[in-house]
This record gives C-alpha cells, structure tokens and sequence, in this order.
C-alpha cells in the first residue's frame, strides 16, 4: 500500500516535471510557496509557515507533489506528500509518513511507523511580500497512525490526533547586504509524540500544550535560498525524553515547476531506549509544482 | 547547545551583511547608479513593456494606451524613486488605478515582468530588491485596498 503510493507520487512528479506544456503554474512570485514540510504542509522542512503551497494568487488553483528524506543514524523518515491551493487562500494537503526502524526494528519486533496526516490551511489577512504586517494562516493537520503497536507499548493514549496552529510569514526586502530576509513564526497546539509517529498523549501529559516554532531564510538570488529552522515538542511519554528539533538548510527553485531541498536535521534523542543517542542527518526534499 | 551553531551561521551570515553594507546600501545615488541611470532603466522599462504585450494575464489593461508617453512616464518614475535627478508628473498611483480592479494575480504579473526586465538588464540582485522594496509601499494604492 505505502509502496503503491511512493510509486504514485513519484509518477506525478515525473510527469509534472517532463510538460512543460502545463505552463500555468500560477502567479505568485518564486518560492512565495515555501517548500513541502515533513508534515505535508507549506513550510520549510519541519514546521508549517503561514505560506500556501504551488503558486496559485487570487484567481488560479495550484499544486504540489512532493517526496523527502530524512536520514539519521538509527532511523530514515520517507514522506510521499500532495497538495492543492485555491485562490491563495485555502489549502489541503496530505502527507504519509514512514519512519523506518533501521536499529530498533529488531528490538521491537516492528519494522516501521506509518503516519497519514490531512492538512488544512486557511490565510487569514495579509500577504508575506506586500503587507507591512506580513501573511497570517491558521491551520490544522489531522494525523492518524497505521501502526499503532509500537506507540501503545511506550504509553501513548491515542492513536489520532490534531495539530492546530497560527502562523505568520513575511518577508523584508533588502533586508541583508541588500538580499531579502523571509520570516516564519508559527504556535502550534498538539499532543503528539515525535510528530504523531509515537502517537498522542501519554502516562506524562495527556492534554494540549503549545509550541513555538520559528525560521528565517535569506535569499541569496531568487534562486537559491539558506535558512535554519527550530521546532519546540512537547514531552509526553516516560519512557524516553522528547527533544526539540532544528535544522539548517539551502533550497533550490530553478523554476516554479520544481524546487530541492537539502537539509542537515537534528532530531535530538528519539525514543532512545537503547542509547542511541542524538539522531541526526541529511534531509532531501524534492517537490514539483503545478 | 546544539542550536548554538545555528545562530552562529545566522550570526555570520548577519556580519557579511554590516559589512557588505557600507558599499552597496547608500540610499538613493546608488541604486540609480546600479539601475544604469536614466537610460538604463529607460531599457528596463522597454523590455518590461515587451514582456506585458506578451502576458496574456495583464496585457488587456495596457490595450489603447499612448505607449510612449507611457514609457516616458514610467521612466521617470522609476528614476525619481530610485534617487535619480528625475520628477515624475503622472498622476498617483491610486487615481490611475482606481478604475481597473487590479488583481492580486495581476499586480504579481507585473512585479515577475519588472524583476525578469531588470535582469535582463543585468541588475545585481540586491539592486533589483531595494526598488522593488520602494514600490511596496504603492501596493494598496494600485489594488485600490
């Protein structure tokens, strides 16, 4: 099944890729759309910002397709994402998530954690290039566990769960050595464990909580732009320390049509009951647009 | 402790910023300069009016008009604010506009055409970025917000 749908979404962006008949990608700026985080949404890698995926301003519809990689040393993370947007203003998307256990596989008698996430996005006011006070959304990502057998026995209460969150994005031109500065703050509210791949709620907390996420990227030319992002996490589960994650990255958008992230991502400790220690690694994104 | 060496990279990349500063960021005079003065926006401007006849999602609106005076009084515009020795004497940016319902898809248009003209021209990046910082301002005038 998982497999059936990384062959899908790996279809879409070949196809999307090979016509370039399909000309009307929609007309926002380049990469006004951000990128597809991990989680489907758009955003940088690990936190959704307040930006709408594709290019779709205020009288087109727009898309995304997206595949990423995460690789750290005991864990990889394979996220097949899809998304669309109307007008500039709502935005739904879907992301499943693999988390394979390379090391704890064995341990747990499980090879891997699968996650479907439903994502929607509204902008509220606002424009990230043009309004002084920047783009304001609010979101949700609704998040469902396949395997569950793994969260259960670290305690985790539930199986489903849904984030919501604020963000706001601006951008500043010429803000650095003349390059323009792009600005994300993002409050979310979740239960989640690891993201929802360790489930929601646990014996620790079993309620919301909030979490401040944030990230600034600079853009060198229009096409090439560097950044670093950092995603607070709750700590639900006793039986191992949930750490915050960061990254640093560099995003590549030749073109409307497709865009590539790289990233160095530290998830900090994940679920370490077998001292595993820190978990870091290379992150790949590569993701069309239509 | 880990995120230390990301506010270092940040931190640096903050530094190139100051110290680039001093050349490139004077106001006014220079990004005329940078702009190619009088002529070389005036080229800017000519390669931007070829790019809109060629855009179907906003060329309608330039149907029928006195396209030189029109390349006159862009020119001059776009001179004035960039800090070159030029007044512009159109009307403002709101009355001209008032009629015309300029979308959001509509000004983004515009705004790709201006950025591909000037790099056509050969504009450095950070050039093309602080003109289009100063026409910001003039968005709400134009979409009659």
């Amino acid at each position: 099944m998982n497999r059936c749908f990384m062959a899908f979404a790996s279809g879409c962006l070949a196809l999307t890729a090979a016509f370039p008949a399909m000309a009307d990608v929609g007309s926002r700026l380049w990469a006004t759309g951000g990128v597809t985080s991990i989680e489907g949404s758009a955003g940088g890698g690990l936190s959704p910002w307040a930006l709408l995926s594709g290019y779709a301003s205020d009288e087109e519809w727009g898309g995304t397709v997206t595949l990423s990689q995460a690789t750290t040393e005991d864990y990889s993370l394979n996220v097949a994402g899809a998304g669309v947007t109307w007008n500039n203003r709502v935005e739904l998307t879907f992301a499943r998530q693999t988390l394979d256990l390379d090391t704890l596989g064995t341990v747990l008698d499980e090879d891997e954690l699968v996650q479907d996430i439903v994502g929607l996005k509204v902008r509220l006011a606002g424009d990230v290039l043009y309004s002084p006070w920047g783009q304001w959304s609010a979101g949700l990502q609704h998040k469902q566990n396949r395997e569950y057998t793994v969260p259960e026995a670290v305690g985790s209460e539930d199986d489903t769960g849904t984030d919501f969150y604020l963000g706001g994005s601006k951008l500043f031109f010429a803000a650095i050595a003349g390059r323009n500065l792009l600005v994300n703050g993002t409050l979310r509210a979740t239960k989640a464990n690891q993201g929802g791949l360790l489930g929601f709620g646990g014996d620790r907390n079993n309620g919301y909580e909030a979490m401040a996420e944030g990230s600034v990227s600079l853009f060198l030319t229009r096409q090439w732009l560097v950044g670093a992002e950092y995603r607070q996490k709750p700590d639900n589960l006793g039986f191992a320390t949930e750490d915050d994650w960061w990254d640093v990255f560099v995003a590549w958008v030749p073109d409307r049509r497709i865009s590539v992230t790289a990233a160095w991502v530290d998830l900090g400790e994940v679920a370490d009951v077998a001292n595993l220690g820190d978990q870091s690694g290379a992150y790949l994104s590569i993701q069309a647009s239509f | 402790m880990k995120f230390a060496a990301v506010l270092l990279i940040l931190a640096s990349l903050t530094l190139t910023g100051c110290q680039t500063n001093g050349s490139e960021a004077e106001p006014g005079a220079d990004l005329y300069q940078q702009l190619g003065e009088r002529s070389g926006i005036a080229d800017i401007v000519e390669d931007l009016l070829y790019l809109i006849v060629d855009d179907d999602r906003i060329n309608e609106h330039f149907a029928g008009i006195d396209i030189e005076r029109f390349h006159t009084q862009l020119t001059d515009q776009l001179c004035d604010l960039s800090g070159g020795p030029c007044t512009y004497t159109g009307r403002g940016m709101r009355e001209s506009h008032a009629a015309m319902n300029i979308t959001a898809t509509e000004f983004n248009a515009l705004t790709e055409n201006l950025i591909l003209a000037m790099e056509d021209n050969g504009v450095p990046t950070s050039a093309q970025n602080r003109l289009i910082q100063r026409l910001v301002p003039m968005y709400p005038d134009i979409r009659n917000l």
